[in-house]
C-alpha cells in the first residue's frame, strides 16, 4: 500500500513538480466475507473428486507470498476422466438439451456471477494480484457479461451462419492464462457451451481459484454433470489435455511459444485450434492528438493490470513534434501511480503475478538498461514481501532493442519516435505479433487510415484497453488465429455444413 | 512437306512474368497414355522464394484495390477464358480428358471466377458487423486479407482445382503462390497466360510447377507466408505440413472435396472459402459532442 507521504518522497526532485499529489487514507477491501476451502478437488462429472495423481500444490497470494489454499494436480489419468465425462455428458444429455433450454443454464450462471461478484472479485485479487479497483469493475463485471451475451446465442446459431448447417464441435478443451482468470473462464466457457460443446477448462498454475469458483457456481446452477469440467495442473495438464485423442476442439490463450507447440501437436489431428498469443501492441500518438487524453490512454494501455496484457499498449510510438510535453506528461502522471496492496481500492497497480513474472521483467528491463535506452522509474516504496515491480519506462529505445520486440508482459513501456504516418505504420507493423493497436489523432480520416493500415485484430482510436462480449477479439499473424467475443467468436465452436 | 508445329516451352508465372526455373531443371510431363506432352518447368526453393517476394509486394496494392475492382478484374478473367475456352479444352484433353469432360471443366472453372467475382463486395457485408458495446463507442469488425497465401493445388481436377481454390483467396484480396497439379501442370500454365492478359496486377497470382514433395515443404516453412491451404497435399504428408506452418503460426486450411466436391456447388463455392483466408478487425472510438 503506498500512502500519500510515501507518494511524495519517491518523487525525483524536479521530475514531476508540478503533479498534483492526492492524498489517499488507506481504504482495504474486506476479505472476511470470503471461503477459500483449505484444498480444492478436481470438478469432473458435475462432483469434487480427489485427483489419480494424489498431488496438490499450493497457490498463493502474490502480494504477501502467504499460501491460500491448495489445488489438486491434474495427471494424465486425471485429464482422461474429466474427457470422459465431457464426452459422455455431451453425448448422452447436452446434445439433447435444447437450444432454448440451454441458454437458460448459462444465464443463470451469468446471474450467479452477479450475486457473487465482490467474493469472486476479491479472490480473483488475492490469488492474481491484480487491484481490487480492476477485478471488481472490468474481469467480474465483464465475466457476468459474457455468459449473459452468449446465452442469447444459444437458440439463434443459425442466424449467425447464413445458408448454412450448425453443429456443436462435441468435447472443448481450453487452456486459459493467469492474467484474466475469470474473465478468461467466460471468455471460453460461454460460446462453447453456446453452441452447444461440453468443455474442460484448465486454468493458469498460479490462478486456479476463481475457476474452482465458478465450478461451484456450475454446480449451483444445477448444469448437467460432466458438461463443464474444471481441472488444475500445470503445463503437463495442458498438453495432455491436448493430446487427447477423443477432445474436438483445443483452444488456447497464452504464449506465442507454447501456441506454437500446440499447433504443432495438433497437426494431423482433426482437432479445431484457436490461439489467442502474444502481442506487442503499438500505441501511436500524433502531434494533433490531445494529449492530456492520450496519456491517459498510455497509461491504461500499459499499465493495465500490472501490464500482464497480451494486448498491452507497450511500444508508444510518439511523433517527434511533441515528444517533450508527452514525456513530460507521462513523468508526472506516472508518478503520481499507487503502486501496493491490490486490496486497497485507492491501488493503480498491484503485485506481479509470480516471481518468474517478476523474474522475466526484471531480465528484459537489465537488457533494455545494457542496450542504452534510459529508464524512467518513480521513487517506490515497494512492500517487503510479494512480487512487486515499480511502473516503468524507456526513452531512446531502438526499433532493434529486445524491449521493442518481445513481449515484457510487465509494467514496462518503450518509447519510440517517428515523422510521419508512414514511418508510424512501417515501424508498428513490423512485428511478428498482430494483436492490438491504438491511435491518437484529432483528424478522424487518419484515425480510418491508420485503422485499415494496422496489421492487428483490434484498433483503438483515441480510447485503449476497452473490452466488450459484443466485440470480436484475436490476433493477426503470431497473436494467433480465431476470434472471442461477438458473433464471430461462436465460429471456434461450431462446424458448418 | 508438312509443316512442322511450333511446340511451346512450359514455363513459371511470378510477378506478371514467365520465367524459366532459376534452377533449369525440368521434368516430363505425360499423358494417360504414357505420351510425352511437354517438359514442365521443376520448380525450386529459390523460385518459391521469388514468387513469395513478388505477392509480398504485390498485397498492398492488390488489396487495397476498391471491392468493385477487384471484382471486375476476376470477371475479366472469366472473360478471356471464355474467350480461350478452345485452348483450355485442348490442355485438359491433352492431359487425359474427354472432349466433353474437358468441356464441362472449363465451363465450370468459368463460372466459379463468375460466382466469385460477384462476391468481392459483399462477403465484407455478410461477414462484418457493427457492435453494440456497454459504453459510449463506436465499435465495427470488417475482414481483411490475411496477407500472403500459399496454394498447393489439387492433382485432379487440374484446373477447377486450383481455380476453386484460387479464386476464393485472391477476391478477399490476398495474393497468392501456388504450387499446380504435379502430374497435370500444364493447363494451370496455360491459364497463367489468361492472368497476365487479365489485368491481374504482376505478384498477384504465382504459379510454380514442379515436384510437390521438393516445394511444399518450403512453402510450409515461409516466414512471409501467412496462410497455407494444403488442399492439395497428399493425406499421408499433412500432418508434417501442418507441423512446419506452425513456425509462424500460420493459418491452415484443407479442403476435403470428397467424392462430389468439385462439382457439388455447396461444397466447392462458399463465402466460407473467403472468410477462412479473412483476418477479422475490430476498431473502437469514442463517441461524444
Amino acid at each position: 500500500m503506498t500512502t500519500a507521504l510515501e507518494t511524495k518522497e519517491r518523487l525525483q526532485p524536479g521530475t514531476a513538480s508540478s503533479a498534483i499529489l492526492w492524498e489517499y487514507a488507506p481504504s482495504i477491501e474486506a476479505v472476511d466475507h470470503v471461503k477459500i476451502a483449505p484444498r480444492y478437488n478436481l470438478f469432473i462429472g458435475g462432483k469434487f473428486v480427489e485427483p489419480h495423481s494424489k498431488k496438490w500444490f499450493a497457490t498463493i497470494n502474490p502480494a504477501t507470498e502467504e499460501t491460500l489454499s491448495e489445488v489438486a494436480e491434474a495427471d494424465a489419468q486425471d485429464v482422461d476422466r474429466a474427457v470422459r465425462e465431457a464426452r459422455r455428458a455431451y453425448e448422452k444429455v447436452w446434445r439433447k438439451v435444447a437450444p432454448s433450454e440451454r441458454a437458460k443454464y448459462i444465464y443463470r450462471i451469468a446471474r450467479l456471477i452477479q450475486e457473487k461478484s465482490r467474493a469472486l472479485a476479491v479472490v480473483e485479487t488475492m490469488n492474481g494480484g491484480k487491484s481490487i479497483k480492476e477485478s471488481r469493475d472490468i474481469d467480474i463485471p465483464l465475466a457476468a457479461a459474457h455468459f449473459f451475451y452468449y446465452a442469447g446465442w444459444a437458440d439463434k446459431l443459425e442466424y449467425a451462419f447464413p445458408n448454412r448447417n450448425v453443429s456443436p464441435l462435441g468435447v472443448a478443451g481450453q487452456i486459459i492464462p493467469w492474467n484474466f482468470p475469470m474473465l478468461m473462464a467466460a471468455w471460453k466457457i460461454a460460446p462453447a457451451l453456446a453452441a452447444g460443446n461440453t468443455v474442460i477448462l484448465k486454468p493458469a498454475e498460479t490462478t486456479p481459484l476463481t475457476a474452482l469458483m465458478l465450478a461451484e457456481i456450475i454446480q449451483e446452477a444445477e448444469l448437467p454433470p460432466g458438461v463443464v469440467n474444471i481441472i488444475t495442473g500445470a503445463g503437463a495438464t495442458g498438453a495432455a489435455l491436448v493430446a487427447h485423442p477423443d477432445v474436438d476442439k483445443i483452444a488456447f490463450t497464452g504464449s506465442t511459444e507454447v501456441g506454437k507447440r500446440i499447433q504443432r501437436s495438433v497437426a494431423g489431428t482433426k482437432k479445431k485450434l484457436t490461439l489467442e498469443l502474444g502481442g506487442k501492441a503499438p500505441n501511436i500518438v500524433f502531434e494533433d492528438a490531445p494529449l492530456d487524453q492520450a496519456v491517459e490512454g498510455i497509461i491504461n494501455g500499459i499499465y493495465f493490470n500490472q501490464g500482464h496484457v497480451c494486448c498491452a499498449g507497450s511500444r508508444l510510438f510518439v511523433q517527434e513534434s511533441v515528444i517533450e510535453p508527452v514525456i513530460r506528461k507521462l513523468r508526472e502522471r506516472v508518478s503520481t501511480l499507487r503502486v501496493g496492496n491490490p486490496l486497497d481500492k485507492n491501488t493503480d497497480i498491484g503485485a506481479i503475478n509470480s516471481r518468474a513474472q517478476l523474474e522475466k521483467i526484471q531480465e528484459l528491463v537489465d537488457s533494455g538498461l545494457e542496450e542504452g535506452a534510459e529508464m524512467f522509474q518513480p521513487v517506490c516504496n515497494l512492500p517487503t514481501r510479494g512480487f512487486w515491480f515499480a511502473p516503468t519506462f524507456f526513452t531512446g529505445v531502438s526499433q532493434s532493442s529486445r524491449i521493442a520486440q518481445e513481449e515484457i508482459f510487465g509494467p514496462v513501456l518503450s518509447v519510440l519516435t517517428f515523422r510521419t504516418a508512414e514511418e508510424a505504420l512501417e515501424k508498428a507493423n513490423n512485428t511478428p505479433y498482430g494483436l492490438s493497436a491504438g491511435v491518437w489523432t484529432e483528424k478522424g480520416s487518419r484515425i480510418l487510415k491508420m485503422a485499415q493500415k494496422l496489421r492487428a485484430g483490434v484498433v483503438w482510436a483515441n480510447t485503449y484497453n476497452k473490452f466488450d462480449p459484443t466485440s470480436p477479439f484475436g490476433g493477426y499473424k503470431e497473436s494467433g488465429f480465431g476470434r472471442e467475443g461477438g458473433m464471430h467468436g461462436l465460429g471456434a465452436y461450431v462446424t458448418l455444413s | 512437306m508438312t509443316r512442322l508445329n511450333v511446340r511451346k516451352t512450359y514455363k513459371l508465372y511470378i510477378n506478371g512474368e514467365f520465367p524459366r526455373t532459376e534452377s533449369g531443371r525440368s521434368y516430363p510431363v505425360k499423358s494417360k497414355g504414357g505420351d510425352l506432352l511437354a517438359n514442365a518447368s521443376r520448380g525450386s526453393r529459390k523460385d518459391l522464394r521469388n514468387a513469395v517476394q513478388a505477392a509480398r509486394k504485390a498485397q498492398s496494392g492488390w488489396g487495397g484495390k476498391t471491392a468493385y475492382n477487384r471484382g471486375q478484374i476476376l470477371y475479366r478473367i472469366a472473360e478471356v477464358c471464355e474467350a480461350r475456352a478452345g485452348e483450355l479444352v485442348d490442355e485438359l484433353r491433352g492431359a487425359g480428358s474427354s472432349a466433353a469432360e474437358a468441356r464441362k471443366e472449363i465451363d465450370r472453372m468459368i463460372d466459379r471466377w463468375v460466382y466469385y467475382a460477384g462476391w468481392s463486395d459483399k462477403y465484407p457485408q455478410v461477414f462484418g458487423s457493427v457492435n453494440p458495446v456497454a459504453g459510449p463507442y463506436y465499435n465495427f469488425t470488417v475482414p481483411e486479407p490475411t496477407g500472403v497465401v500459399g496454394v498447393v493445388a489439387p492433382e485432379e481436377p487440374a484446373l477447377l482445382g486450383l481455380v476453386s481454390r484460387l479464386a476464393p483467396v485472391i477476391v478477399g484480396g490476398n495474393t497468392v503462390v501456388a504450387i499446380t497439379s504435379e502430374s497435370r501442370p500444364l493447363p494451370a500454365i496455360t491459364l497463367a497466360e489468361v492472368f497476365a492478359n487479365s489485368d491481374v496486377p504482376g505478384g498477384v497470382i504465382n504459379l510454380i510447377s514442379g515436384l510437390k514433395n521438393e516445394l511444399v515443404p518450403w512453402l510450409a516453412a515461409h516466414m512471409d507466408v501467412n496462410a497455407i491451404d494444403a488442399t492439395g497435399v497428399a493425406a499421408e504428408n499433412i500432418a508434417a505440413v501442418q507441423q512446419t506452418a506452425a513456425e509462424n503460426v500460420k493459418r491452415f486450411i484443407h479442403f476435403d472435396a470428397g467424392e462430389i466436391g468439385w462439382t457439388d456447388e455447396r461444397r466447392s463455392q462458399s463465402p466460407y472459402a473467403i472468410f477462412e483466408f479473412q483476418e477479422m478487425k475490430t476498431v473502437w472510438h469514442p463517441m461524444g459532442m
